[in-house]
């Protein structure tokens, strides 16, 4: 597998990527917040947050949908939510009969169930476009600025320098399991489900020793590369006067969002 | 990317703001907590070892078996960490892989990530590790069962209050929700369980050294022993009494002012519970018989298999 099989980031030389990692932490975390402070059936601030959205993808150079294409992710969760559109009091907008419930959907929960909807569809979107045009080594570093603890930042960095290489070792476990359980088309193979579990279980056992042990390694041979316990990095994270002026457009932006949210 | 999603990791506008905010203040206070015991404990040797640690939690989520109409069980592995890692280091990776999850693969989300953190990597670890210990000094087998029972319990604390802080934003009603992601769940920790109980099974068989060097001292493993047994103590008790009395849960956010700070909208989101189905007594009752039997078998199957295996 190659080193950047999780990577999500897209190679590109636009205005956003060039942009201070911290920058684009703090627009998003304040972009995420302004749609959980926004309140429900704001349809034009939604409008205007969708816009600003777009307007950020398109400075990308990632297309002007590419996050809208990625953005549903996060639908099967709405399940949760879809018991609001019968529980709040309301007018009543339709009733319908579910096995033997009689359902009954008022106006009232419809707007919450697709307020809260459309919240976190635009919150995933910006997510999304974050680590699309953000290293995500840049990512840990804008963290570590943002005074988030260096050994949380550290062994973030290193779960993602080696996520991929256990990931090839769980895909050798598992084309190993997959060569030694034979079994004719169509028909079932291994044992009951318990047996199965255990299967896994083993394979999960084993991939912790082989972790465990590979950790003793990459620890000599960073010791023997004079590793003291910090990580350094080669791109010096400077905040320009470009991004203090970007920063503070965004934010503005965002206020004007929450207006037109109050109107 | 052959990584499969958990239905507990919590989008982004799920919660309300209030209530995003609280958990990332109780997650922020034990992590720092974490983070000062580690440090003190450990030297600049771990750091490696969690990390690779933390991806070796995330690649074995990926390892799955097929359970029956087309689903499979898999791992989540906060108990796990805990128990092979030791409560604290187990925190930081299981908030590692929740971070990680949220940011690059938009599983959870940014500004919710402190409740992500807190159900599914803290009160998991704390859970797992507490009902470990609470039995180091057995045999084998007793341990097994037991640490089988933690995951699975582990995992219905985090599901419990996943749904806890889902109501508290008015996002969902407490009466469906708790039987709905507890009785799926109850399923989910089952595959959690086994994975779990077998794979300490294979490190006891193969590196019982790596479990035996626990560097907690006696006083601060009885500690452990206290709060994942009073977190195992709420689950039971709040469970059954959540599902059949959701009143009385209202009553008692609604005494400490959560409702409303929970709440952005203007109306009240909690009315009489006027929902006309699900009978609120026979559905809880047959819930709770279903995880009691899940419960029971899943214990007989562990002790006869520990059994076997030593004869």
């Amino acid at each position: 597998m190659h080193f950047d099989a999780f990577d999500r980031y897209h190679e590109k030389e636009s205005f956003i990527h060039l942009l201070d990692p911290r920058v684009k932490v703090v627009v998003t975390i304040a972009f995420i917040v302004s749609n959980a402070l926004l309140p429900d059936g704001a349809w034009m601030a939604f409008v205007f947050a969708w816009l600003f959205l777009l307007a950020t993808n398109v400075l990308s150079q990632l297309g002007i949908l590419y996050t809208f294409k990625r953005s549903l992710v996060a639908l099967p969760f709405a399940l949760i939510a879809i018991t609001v559109l019968f529980s709040i009091p309301g007018k009543p907008l339709f009733t319908f009969q579910l096995f033997t419930w009689d359902l009954t959907i008022t106006d009232m929960g419809f707007l919450r169930f697709v307020s809260i909807l459309i919240r976190s569809w635009l919150s995933v979107q910006i997510a999304l476009l974050l680590v699309a045009v953000t290293r995500f080594p840049d990512l840990i570093h804008a963290f570590e600025h943002l005074r988030v603890p260096a050994i949380l930042t550290t062994i973030i960095a290193f779960l993602y320098r080696y996520l991929f290489v256990l990931t090839d070792e769980v895909f050798r476990l598992l084309r190993a399991r997959e060569s030694r359980s034979a079994g004719a088309s169509g028909k079932r193979s291994g044992g009951g489900v318990f047996w199965r579990a255990k299967i896994a279980g083993n394979m999960a056992g084993q991939l912790f020793l082989r972790s465990y042990e590979r950790s003793d390694r990459i620890y000599n041979a960073m010791l023997s590369r004079g590793y003291t316990g910090h990580l350094y990095t080669l791109n010096p994270h400077e905040m320009k006067s470009r991004d203090y002026f970007v920063t503070a457009f965004a934010i503005a932006i965002i206020f004007i969002v929450q207006i037109i949210g109050r109107l | 990317m052959h990584y499969s999603p958990v239905p507990m990791h919590i989008p982004d506008n799920f919660l309300s703001l209030i209530v995003s905010i609280i958990c990332w203040v109780i997650s922020a206070a034990i992590i720092g907590l974490a983070i000062s015991k580690t440090n003190k404990a450990l030297g600049e040797k771990q750091i490696p070892l969690m990390g690779i640690m933390a991806a070796f939690i995330f690649a074995a989520q990926m390892i799955n078996f097929p359970v029956a109409g087309g689903t499979s069980g898999h791992l989540l592995g906060g108990a796990m960490a805990a128990i092979v890692l030791g409560p604290w280091a187990g925190m930081l990776v299981m908030t590692a892989v929740i971070a990680v999850q949220g940011l690059l693969f938009q599983d959870g989300g940014l500004v919710v990530m402190g409740a992500n953190i807190l159900n599914m990597g803290l009160v998991t670890a704390a859970v797992g590790y507490g009902l470990y210990r609470s039995v180091s000094t057995q045999s084998n087998t007793v341990k097994l069962g037991v640490i089988g029972v933690a995951a699975w319990l582990s995992v219905m604390a985090g599901a419990l209050l996943t749904s806890i802080e889902l109501w508290l934003s008015g996002t969902t009603q407490l009466q469906l929700v708790i039987p709905a992601m507890l009785g799926v769940h109850a399923v989910i920790g089952l595959g959690e369980a086994l994975i779990t109980v077998s794979a300490l099974a294979f490190i006891l068989r193969t590196r019982p050294d790596l479990l035996g060097a626990d560097s907690e001292s006696a006083k601060a493993s009885r500690g452990w022993v206290w709060v994942g047994g009073l977190i195992t103590l709420a689950v039971v008790l709040l469970s059954p009494f959540a599902s059949a009395d959701p009143d009385g849960l209202e009553r008692v956010a609604t005494d400490m002012g959560f409702i409303n700070a929970g709440q952005s909208a203007p109306y009240s989101i909690i009315p009489d519970y006027t929902l006309p189905f699900l009978g609120e007594t026979a559905f809880s009752t047959i819930m709770a018989g279903v995880i009691g039997v899940f419960v029971v078998g899943a214990i007989i199957m562990l002790i006869g298999r520990g059994l076997k295996a030593k004869a």
